[in-house]
Formats: C-alpha cells, structure tokens, sequence
C-alpha cells in the first residue's frame, strides 16, 4: 500500500500503513465530519481523531433530527399515534407500525384475524426488500457504483407502486391498524405483485453480477470494518450485521408473531462479519423475502382483514348510514379513542436493521403514557467505533453505509 | 418465557444470594417482570447474566418510565432475552424523585455494554443519573437543554400556556 511513498519526503496524506507511523512528529488531528455530509446517511456528526489517514478514535455525535415524537405520542390517542411513529425510522415505516400497533393488541388482548397477519407479513417483507434496496443504492454510491443506485430504486418505485394502490400512499401509508389492516387488497393487487415477485430474484442475480466480483467493490469491502460476533452481541447488535458474523439470530424464527411460523425460509448468515458479509446476508435476505411473500399470498386465507371488535376497531363504512349503534361506535372511537386498561408491553420484531422493540406503557386513559422505542439503529450505531478505530477514513465511511443506520430512527 | 411459577423460582433463586433485592413481581399480558431493589441492580443483573442455569447474557432495551403520580415515580425498565430458550424477562428499579437533586441508580455498562447510548437516553429525556457511567451526558438533545422532557409533568410544547387575559378579567 506504500506505493508512491518516497523516502526522506514526508507523504502529504500521512503515513500509509495502518498502526503505523512513520515520523516522530505526526500529530493526531481531530476533524468533524457532517452533520450535513453525504456520506453520512441522514443528519450524522462524527468527530475523528485523525493520525495521517488511520482513524484514531471516533464519537457519533447524533440528535439533530431528533423531533420529539415520542413525547407527542403520549398527547395522542392510541390511534393517532400511528402516523407519528411511521415517521421515526422512514424507510421501514410498516415495522414501525407492526411494532406499536402488536404492542397495543397485546395490551388490550385482541386477536387479529388470518387474513390480517398475512397481509401483514406480506407488505412487512415488501418494505424490508425496499428498505435493503434503499441501502445497496446508497450504499454502493458511496463506494463509487454510481450505476446500482438508479438499478436499485427502479426495483423499489415498484414497490411504492404496490404500496400506493394498496393503501393510497407511497410513503407513511398508515396501513396498520390496531386489529388488522385499514382495507382488503384492491382488484389487481395480486397480479402486479405476482410481477413484481417473480421480476426480483432476477433483479438480484443483475445486482450480484455487477458488485460480487467488482474489483473496486471488493477491495472497498473485504476485510473492512470487521467485529467480532461476541463484541457484537455485548454491544447489542441485531439484525444482518450480527448475522454477517455468523450468528443465527432472527426473531422472526425464534418469536411466533404474525404468519412466519408458518412460512420456509432460510436465515442468511456470513462468516468473517466484513463489509462485503453484510452486503450479501442482505441481498440474499431480498431473495429470501420474496420466498416469504410468495408463499403468504399462496396462503392468502380468506375472512376478515380487520378485527371485529367495536370497542377498538372503526366499524364498516356501509353501516354508518343504516345503524345507530355504529355511528355511536365511530363517533366514540374517532372523538375519544379507546381506553387501554393500565399496563406495559414490550414487543419486538425483526426490521431490516435488527430488533425494533417497542414498549408501551398504558394508565387506563385513552392516550398512551409512554411509548418508547428500541430502535435498532440507534444500539448498532455504538458499534461503528469498534468497525473504523485502526483503518482508514475511506474504510470508515464504507463501515458506515454497511452499518446502515437511518437517522430518523436514532434520533426518533 | 418463564411463567408465573418459573419466576417466583428465580425469585427464590436470587432471595438466596441477594437477600431482600427482589422486591416484587408480576405476570402481566404473559410478561414476567421482576421488580428489584436500586441498591442491588447490578448484583441481581449480574446474577441473571452469569449464574448457571438462568443465562440471560443479551440486554435488548433499557429505558425509562415515568409513573406518575405513583410513588416511587420512575422506573427503569431492563429487557433481558436468553438467547438460547429465547425467553425474555424484564427487571425493573423504581426510583423514588429526591427533594434535592436528582434520581440515581448504578450503571450497567460493565456489564453490558450496549447500555451506554440507552442509559444517556434516560438520563437526557428524564434526569436519572447512572452512576459510573464513563460518559453521562445528553445524548440527543442539545448540551444546554434544560429540563427533562419526558417526564410526565413537563408540557408538550416545552412550558405551559399562560391565560393572562382570563386571569386578568375574571380572576
């Protein structure tokens, strides 16, 4: 790696070699990186103390986006707190949703009907191949493939456009509902998905064909930011990261929640726990998906899609105008919300990122007294020191966009 | 999970080591909980952590509630999970509101290591102070904040409306 270092002239970027130092007099240099940087994925501040190019010591410094909202949910009733909690980790908005709105029928004890949880797994696992396709882009841009970010958001419009004929919106779509979901799939649904599903393992192999054996992308991933699996759980690690180093953990195999018991599917897991370990748990996790959502839609079982249980689920549009007791229904939940006897739950799911647990502490009111959340990237961010200390800076930001934290999940 | 019999057995378990550390314990919406003595937390964390047989090594969540009006008011909550039955148990510490000063509890960064962001969290959003902690400051709101704004006393919209002109005219 020495190349162009002649002896006796002190190289401009410091000395090349990791851990080491050439010159009695290199000085360790701290610089600040963001909070605006593109670098960093969303409003992130580093401070980096800097010997030559080696990444000395490294501090996070977050909570410039910090909105707030978990101190707004506890103004809101129960079912007004969904849109707010959407909008905390903004690529995986139906995880956040899955996670609040579970802890709330745990709480309250509602069983929500087949139809709904599978509709559940199926849009839970469109936003998790999203949410990874959102990553590879931004993530392979960082480290100089310009061209995987306009292949990996074509793939990913067509899911928006999946999400926005199923419930109206692109983003923030509000579909969940403490009971099932707002609305049965619309005429057409299953078709354009079937498209979609069988369109994507190709997609995939495209993707591997252009980065698996990329010299550039290589060099950039391999052997970088490594961490060892038992440091990794100590920090409290989850997700396709505590995966890339060899640890079977999911909890969507070890917990029973939603229709995934009852799905085959295989828990991707690397060895060493490099950068590019991490890159293919997480593109073999998308091909792993689609197995998930094909099989939920083969399964589709009929019925209901929404809880029916008038004390906490908005009854039927067509009977406003027909039945009294309804309209009381609706008016009551719509005006005051429903009650929630006192109590705390914690709930946690497997999101993209890791365990996004969600507590929620209820006082018998109708507006929740506190609602926390677990949000993976905020625990895995404390494992970004133990990734870049020792290695370059260049190493540092392809460490970060391996880490793949979304900001508005830290800092809620 | 343990059931209701599983967790009155730990309960046992820890009398034995710890005595008068578990204070209480409930089986709530199938979630065992354990409420235990601040004094003893790291004693009882570390017990569950390392004696044979119970192996609750992964802390998921660590946070902070605000009880009130109860008495001791604040709590923080411990997320325990035995990775290899895959059960979870949760440990809770309730933190009576000094007169002077503010609420404290040791550190459990020793121990677990991810519990350093989640401890800033709950010292910055309620004022509890970790004792021990290698770097106890605000994590996501800015240094010179003041206040603790996620207790339940303190207004959404950071200080309360004041009616002056219902006050003026009507007293």
């Amino acid at each position: 790696m020495a190349s162009g270092h002649v002896p006796g002239v002190k190289h401009p970027y410091g000395p090349l070699t990791p851990g080491t130092s050439d010159a009695a007099d290199t000085e360790v240099m701290t610089i600040n990186i963001g909070p605006h940087h593109p670098a960093t994925h969303g409003v992130l501040r580093l401070v980096v103390d800097l010997d030559g190019e080696v990444v000395r010591d490294l501090k996070p410094v977050i909570g410039y986006v910090h909105t707030g909202i978990e101190k707004s949910c506890e103004d809101k009733s129960y079912w007004k707190v969904i849109p707010f909690v959407e909008r905390m980790d903004y690529v995986s908005y139906f995880f956040q949703m899955e996670a609040f709105c579970g802890a709330v029928e745990r709480l309250i004890d509602l069983e929500i009907p087949p139809r709904a949880k599978y509709l559940r797994t199926i849009f839970l696992e469109l936003n998790r191949i999203h949410s990874h396709l959102v990553w590879l882009g931004t993530t392979a841009l960082d480290l100089g493939a310009i061209s995987m970010l306009w292949y990996c958001f074509r793939e990913r419009d067509k899911i928006l456009d999946l999400f926005e004929m199923a419930c109206g919106q692109r983003m923030h779509t509000r579909y969940f509902q403490v009971g099932g979901v707002i609305e049965d799939i619309p005429r057409g649904f299953e078709p354009k998905l079937r498209e979609f599903l069988a369109d994507m393992p190709i997609r995939v192999q495209q993707y591997q064909a252009l980065l698996d054996r990329n010299e550039v992308f290589l060099s950039r991933t391999k052997d970088v930011g490594i961490v060892s699996r038992e440091r990794l759980l100590e920090l409290g690690v989850t997700g396709p990261l505590l995966r890339a180093a060899g640890e079977p953990w999911d909890l969507r195999k070890t917990f029973d929640y939603l229709a995934y018991p009852e799905m085959d599917f295989k828990i991707p897991v690397g060895t060493v726990g490099d950068g590019y370990d991490r890159y293919r748990v997480r593109v073999a996790e998308m091909v792993e998906s689609v197995r998930i959502v094909e099989q939920a839609l083969d399964g589709l079982p009929e019925g209901p899609f929404i809880a029916d249980d008038r004390k906490y689920v908005l009854p039927p549009r067509s009977e406003l105008s027909t039945s009294m007791e309804s309209l009381i229904h609706h008016f009551k939940l719509v005006t005051e919300g429903y009650r929630v006897e006192a109590g705390e739950v914690y709930y946690a799911i497997e999101s993209p990122r890791g365990e996004l647990g969600c507590f929620v502490l209820a006082d018998g009111s109708s507006k929740p007294a506190r609602v926390h959340f677990r949000d993976p990237s905020f625990v895995n961010l404390q494992a970004f020191k133990d990734m870049s200390v020792g290695g370059y800076v260049a190493d540092m930001i392809a460490s970060l966009g391996m880490l793949d934290p979304i900001l508005g999940g830290v800092d809620r | 999970m343990p059931d209701g019999p599983g967790l009155e057995l730990i309960r046992g378990e820890i009398e034995q080591d710890h005595p008068g550390a578990v204070l209480d314990t409930s089986f709530d919406r199938d979630q065992p909980a354990l409420v235990v003595d601040p004094a003893q937390i790291l004693a009882v964390l570390a017990w569950l952590r390392d004696a044979p047989g119970q192996g609750y090594r992964f802390l998921s969540s660590l946070h902070a509630a605000d009880y009130l009006p109860a008495e001791p008011r604040f709590a923080v909550h411990y997320e325990l999970l035995n990775r290899d039955r895959v059960e979870r148990l949760r440990v809770k510490a309730l933190l009576a509101n000094p007169t002077e000063g503010l609420p404290e509890i040791d550190s459990c960064v020793e121990l677990f290591p991810t519990a350093e962001f989640q401890e800033r969290e709950a010292y910055d959003f309620f004022g509890i102070v970790f004792r021990g902690h290698p770097d106890l400051t605000r994590i996501l709101l800015p240094d010179d904040y003041a206040g603790w704004p996620q207790r339940r006393d303190f207004p959404i919209g950071g200080e309360p409306v004041a009616f002056t002109y219902n006050e003026r005219n009507y007293g």
